[in-house]
């Protein structure tokens, strides 16, 4: 039986930062996880992520990641998502630094 | 130190220009990621969760003070400030742009330093013991066959394209502090019965998913035979190893499969082939290298200003009891700078820590500093009247934490808070436990403890080999903790063993503490050591302190 399909995002990492970032509504790429869009048709989500994985002028490691809608926009689910979105833990660098 | 010569400046220009290239050619479009993630890993670039990361040789944990200078300045221009010393004497930048690249490794090569083969499956940076030239128990400075190996192993157009990655470690002397035996290949420098010097050489060891202890191929090796007979063994790992499964694939698991008499027998069919082609210039070049490893000129000078401050300051006393070795001059120590302090991520400097490190060590040891596979920085040459100046300098940085040796000496690997492998988070975990002790103040009470922090099963903080060894892990999308007891990475090398069920993230910082204080009601003398309590006991009454509800059950 198939496994049924859960809610993804397409990220990836910007090719000369490194950032994380999303595939958001407009087909752009954003580094904030809340202005992603989230995608909950299999067919669309595959979609767009070879969309997202023909762009390796600009990112690199597109895949899809799990995601649950929040209040302010979709939020991770694993842990380690979570890490990707805010930055390592020992210090106040990356994305939580950037978006303070 | 070994000084490059006019080949291996050329070599480090070109590689540096190509990379340039690469990059060049990458951002314009022109090479796609899969045609230039290989060429990136060759020069030590990975893509880790929230950056680039470049790892930077050390080879044998060598530098010198205007070498740590650039690093600092190198983490202040291109990065964020600080460096992480990792256990295979490396330094990483976690920060870095991809165009920034090509320039730090520009800058590296201005001071004789590299990326090159700190990725990829090739022969890695060669390591050694961080007390090289300056303990009393060494044979000889093991250093000049590290570098012998390295010369020979960079580019080595044979060795581009393993199966897998090749670790080499040298060491010379009974104690092993370069984890000898958890390497694919060790060179231990021996003296046989009739007093000639040559190589003890241990293969197929390794920690990772299938942890083994490395096993001796060969009990004495000739001086002049080192170079063809590690060639040899190159050549049949490259050639027998497996390709078809990356787990299967590094020789501790080509030694498992074909068996150790198997493989010797190989490797001496292909030395026969190979030896009468290396003629004497290996040799010389050995003679030529160590010339650069002189022992210290040794100052003489009066211990009054030592003497009177150690016994009238208890914080340098404790720094001196806890911190220093002793050296093969008596008048001389080796001083163990702490990268731990509690609360701190291990192994981490900022570039003002480092620069600190640098004067210190042009000041007061002949210019030399190493990086241990612990992660500490290591003055190797210290004249003792000197050791009160350099307290009082360490401590201004934060770098003055009296606990080599001790339970919050904590090697831990980046694990998930960078790394794009992990599992679960290694550096929070160390950070709590450094922290709990210390608020304990009990960790000179507890002694000798080695706890190393894996945050996946490819085991960079050396978790098999901790007295206490802890395994970060995801299961079912949770963070998860398994304990191993009883590892050692000394000479007496001993694989842990794991204790039972793992322990959640918020878990496993208390599950530390039973274990290490009940530990204290075990020992039979205040002299007996975790790992020798263990040793005389067993795991279970470890067990039983870890998992009282299973006693319990038991016992209902």
């Amino acid at each position: 039986m198939a496994r049924q399909f859960t809610p993804k995002v397409v990220t990836a990492n910007t090719l000369i930062e490194g950032d994380v970032v999303y595939l958001d509504s407009q087909n752009a790429w954003t580094s904030h996880h809340a202005e992603a869009a989230l995608f909950d048709d299999e067919e669309l989500a595959n979609d767009r992520l070879a969309f997202g994985a023909a762009q390796s002028e600009t990112v690199v490691g597109v895949y899809l990641a799990d995601a649950t809608a929040g209040e302010n926009g979709p939020t991770p689910t694993h842990f380690r998502e979570e890490f990707r979105a805010v930055g390592p833990s020992n210090y106040n660098h990356g994305k939580q630094a950037e978006q303070a | 130190m070994y000084k490059y010569n006019d080949f291996d400046e050329a070599f480090i220009r070109s590689r540096t220009a190509q990379f340039r290239k690469q990059v060049e050619r990458r951002v314009a479009g022109n090479l796609t990621e899969d045609e230039f993630k290989p060429l990136r890993l060759m020069n030590g670039l990975y893509l880790q969760l929230h950056a680039y990361m470049l790892r930077v040789a050390i080879p044998y944990g060598t530098l010198n003070s205007g070498q740590m200078r650039q690093l600092a300045f190198i983490a202040d221009k291109w990065d964020k400030g600080y460096g992480h010393f990792t256990t295979r004497q490396n330094i990483q930048y976690n920060w870095p742009k991809l165009t920034d690249v090509p320039d730090m490794l520009d800058a590296l090569a201005d001071v004789e330093m590299h990326a090159n083969q700190t990725s990829g499956n090739t022969i890695r940076n060669v390591t050694s013991d961080h007390f090289a030239g300056a303990a009393p128990d060494e044979i000889e400075d093991p250093r000049a066959v590290a570098e012998l190996l390295r010369q020979w192993s960079t580019d080595h157009p044979e060795f581009q394209f393993l199966g897998r990655k090749f670790k080499i470690a040298v060491g010379a002397s009974d104690q092993d502090r370069a984890v000898l035996k958890a390497h694919d290949l060790a060179v231990r420098v021996v003296k046989n019965d009739a007093g000639e010097t040559g190589y003890e050489i241990i293969i197929g060891g390794g920690l990772g998913r299938t942890p083994m202890i490395g096993k001796v191929l060969q009990d004495f090796l000739p001086r002049e035979d080192l170079l063809p007979y590690v060639e040899s063994v190159l050549t049949v790992y490259n050639t027998l190893g497996r390709r078809d499964n990356k787990y299967k694939a590094r020789i501790k698991i080509t030694v498992h499969e074909n068996g150790l008499d198997e493989i010797r027998a190989l490797v001496e069919e292909q030395f026969a082939l190979l030896q009468p082609t290396f003629n004497g210039f290996d040799q010389e070049l050995l003679e030529e290298i160590k010339t650069y490893f002189p022992a210290p000129s040794y100052i003489n000078a009066p211990l009054d200003a030592y003497e009177v401050a150690y016994k009238n300051d208890p914080v340098f006393r404790s720094w001196v009891d806890t911190n220093l070795s002793a050296h093969k001059n008596e008048n001389y120590a080796i001083a163990t700078i702490s990268i731990k302090k509690h609360g701190d991520t291990p192994g981490d400097a900022s570039s003002e820590q480092m620069r600190v490190m640098a004067d210190l060590a042009e000041e007061f040891s002949h210019d030399e500093l190493r990086i241990s596979h612990e992660q500490n920085v290591i003055l190797p040459h210290v004249h003792k009247s000197h050791l009160p100046m350099i307290h009082a300098r360490l401590h201004q940085v934060g770098l003055a934490t009296a606990n080599i040796g001790l339970v919050s000496d904590i090697i831990a690997c980046p694990g998930m808070d960078y790394c794009a492998l992990a599992t679960a988070r290694s550096i929070p975990v160390a950070q709590k436990i450094a922290t709990r002790f210390d608020e304990l103040k009990l960790e000179h009470d507890i002694g000798a403890l080695k706890i190393k922090i894996s945050g996946c099963i490819n085991a960079c903080g050396h978790h098999h080999v901790g007295h206490i060894g802890i395994l970060g892990l995801d299961r079912a999308g949770v963070e998860n903790y398994q304990i191993t007891l009883g590892g050692d990475g000394s000479e007496n090398a001993a694989i842990g063993e794991r204790a039972g069920p793992g322990f959640a993230y918020d878990e496993i910082v208390p599950a530390i503490e039973r274990l290490v204080l009940g530990y204290l009601d075990l020992r039979n003398t205040p002299e007996e050591t975790f790992l020798d309590a263990y040793r005389r006991l067993g795991a279970a009454p470890f067990k039983a302190i870890l998992y009282p509800e299973a006693k319990t059950r038991n016992a209902a």
